[in-house]
């Protein structure tokens, strides 16, 4: 779930983190305000807010059931979505500082070497941003395990199915007798967190070097 | 063959007027102090400005006019680049930096292998750029710029963020580049050595106007240019090494429709070179001297005299049969020897005072 969260989310995500790292347009402030919107938000709001748009019934929703037959209410795909929706914005800061970081020196390079502006993203652009890039990936992915509000405001508590570590951890705390459950799970869920973590800082140094930074 | 620019362009601070047209191939250097307009002349040829009107042709094909309607971007100009900073992509070796024009440009004359020999950056191939020195860097920017096979070669102070020692490593770097491959060159700088050793022609920028443009002699030595007011002006000529003498440890060389006499030279017969004779080194004599050290007597005619009013003194042009030399002396000198426009004059010059450069 978390994986599916990220795969869709981070392309989008560096999507994003150029047009508002690189292009100047009229909305841009507007964007960037969206784009931040569920960082600051209560999670909770932020899944009634995707219950309203992709319930079934919900001016998205209601087209991908009637026409694709697709229902995300309380599915896992659903969870992917409220997951992403909500580690977009750690996502896109992480590569939006990395792409501000890449010198626009050397696109200008690429350019007067023959590279069109597609060639210059692939081949200069985002290799040079790759160190945030990886970093907001692995950092996204934590956060998805750890997602709450928002998964079980849009999602629901479903196990196996919809639900993350905390809600697993919540769940057990409901039941009587259940703490030993909940530390195991805590315990996962702290060194999950910590080699994500770990994970990011290594893989940043070590690209860091590569770059010469 | 030749190579038109001419740009007009309004910045808050200063409004430019540029136009010239120099001969290509060949290095024309653009030289004047910062804020004259240089580099953003290269960054318009180049296609990253583009400015209120501009035209840009090289041998009849138009790059830019806007006058026309036409502007090619930057990645379809086939105008190479060497910024003052390399701007090699961090993220890739030497060689993989090198070929990025290469892979995206039409098969062209400038071969990889001869490139890194010009250069001497064979050793480097495997290297990062970050482990490189700054002289090694700027090396494998111009070779990167060649490789992209561009039909103009800009170069916007290539060596300015080089110490003396960097600089004279590549220096005759770029002399034999010059030499083995016939490209029209665009050369920004503002230091007068490189010129001397590099440049064919000369465009003089102040002030986001064209002061003077012409051969590189021509222009060198013009005492209504600003070039002749620097305390280090001096006449410039190309020669042709004519003999040795290995008893006398001279060699005779021709250039100007004059002959010089300089100390041994390390080249072969035939072989061209260019000679700066600075204009404080330069004596003038009315009648021809005996027992004296000097080799260089030249004859020649006053053809203008230009007073320096505060350093107290004059420069004098002297008209050789195919040149021209600069000599600086006090005004008392002038009176003494009665020199004025038309009268005939020798020039006295040591051997060693002659500057060689490039042979």
């Amino acid at each position: 779930m978390a994986a599916r969260a990220v795969g869709f989310g981070l392309p989008l995500a560096v999507l994003t983190a150029w047009v508002l790292a690189r292009t100047r347009f009229p909305g841009r402030s507007l964007l960037s305000v969206l784009v931040h919107l569920p960082l600051a938000l209560p999670p909770v709001v932020t899944g009634w807010l995707l219950l309203i748009t992709f319930g079934i019934r919900g001016p998205i929703g209601s087209v991908l059931h009637d026409w694709f037959d697709v229902r995300l209410v309380f599915t896992t795909a659903g969870a992917s979505l409220a997951c992403a929706v909500m580690t977009f914005p750690v996502m896109v800061r992480a590569v939006r500082l990395s792409l501000e970081a890449a010198d626009p020196a050397l696109e200008q390079a690429a350019r007067t070497l023959g590279a069109g502006r597609l060639d210059r993203l692939c081949n200069v652009t985002l290799p040079l941003a790759s160190p945030g890039i990886l970093v907001g990936g692995i950092v996204g992915y934590a956060t998805c395990l750890g997602e709450f509000g928002a998964v079980i405001t849009f999602a629901a508590n479903i196990p196996g199915q919809t639900q993350t570590l905390p809600l697993a951890i919540y769940a057990a705390l409901q039941v009587p007798g259940g703490e030993a459950t909940a530390a195991k799970l805590s315990l996962v869920s702290i060194t999950l967190a910590l080699i994500g973590l770990l994970l990011s800082e290594w893989i940043g140094k070590r690209l860091n070097a590569a770059l010469g930074r | 063959m030749s190579l038109t620019i001419r740009l007009r362009h309004r910045f808050p601070s200063i409004q430019l007027d540029i136009a010239f047209e120099v001969p290509a191939p060949g290095v024309t250097a653009l030289f004047g102090p910062s804020g004259a307009g240089k580099s953003t002349t290269i960054a318009v040829a180049a296609g990253l400005l583009r400015p209120d009107a501009c035209r840009v042709e090289i041998d009849g094909q138009v790059l830019a006019d806007t006058a026309a309607g036409v502007w090619l971007p930057p990645e379809r100009r086939r105008v190479g680049l060497v910024f003052q900073d390399a701007r090699l992509f961090p993220h890739m070796s030497v060689a993989t930096n090198l070929r990025f024009g290469l892979r995206r440009a039409a098969p062209g004359p400038i071969r990889f292998d001869e490139v890194v020999e010009l250069l001497g950056i064979g050793a480097l191939l495997e290297r990062r750029p970050h482990t490189l020195s700054g002289g090694e860097r700027q090396r494998v920017a111009i070779g990167r710029a060649l490789l992209a096979q561009p039909r103009l070669l800009l170069m916007d102070e290539p060596l300015v963020n080089l110490d003396d020692a960097r600089k004279a490593e590549i220096l005759p770097y770029l002399t034999r580049l010059k030499t083995a491959l016939r490209l029209p060159v665009i050369y920004v700088t503002h230091a007068l050595d490189e010129v001397s050793r590099l440049a064919d022609s000369l465009v003089l920028l102040e002030a986001g106007r064209v002061t003077g443009s012409g051969t590189v002699s021509e222009v060198a030595a013009r005492t209504d240019l600003p070039l002749a007011r620097r305390d280090d002006a001096g006449a410039l000529l190309l020669c042709r090494v004519v003999a040795h003498d290995v008893g006398r440890e001279l060699t005779r060389l021709e250039g100007g429709g004059a002959t010089f006499w300089v100390p041994l030279l390390d080249a072969p017969l035939q072989a061209e070179c260019r000679i700066r004779i600075p204009a404080r080194e330069v004596i003038l004599a009315g009648k021809p001297p005996d027992a004296i050290s000097v080799h260089n007597i030249v004859p020649g005619t006053v053809r203008r005299v230009a007073a320096e009013g505060a350093r107290r003194s004059v420069l004098v042009e002297i008209a050789l049969p195919s040149g021209t030399l600069l000599g600086r002396v006090t005004p008392d000198a002038i009176t003494r020897l009665a020199l004025s426009p038309g009268a005939p004059v020798l020039a006295l010059i040591k051997s060693t005072s002659i500057e060689v450069l490039g042979a």
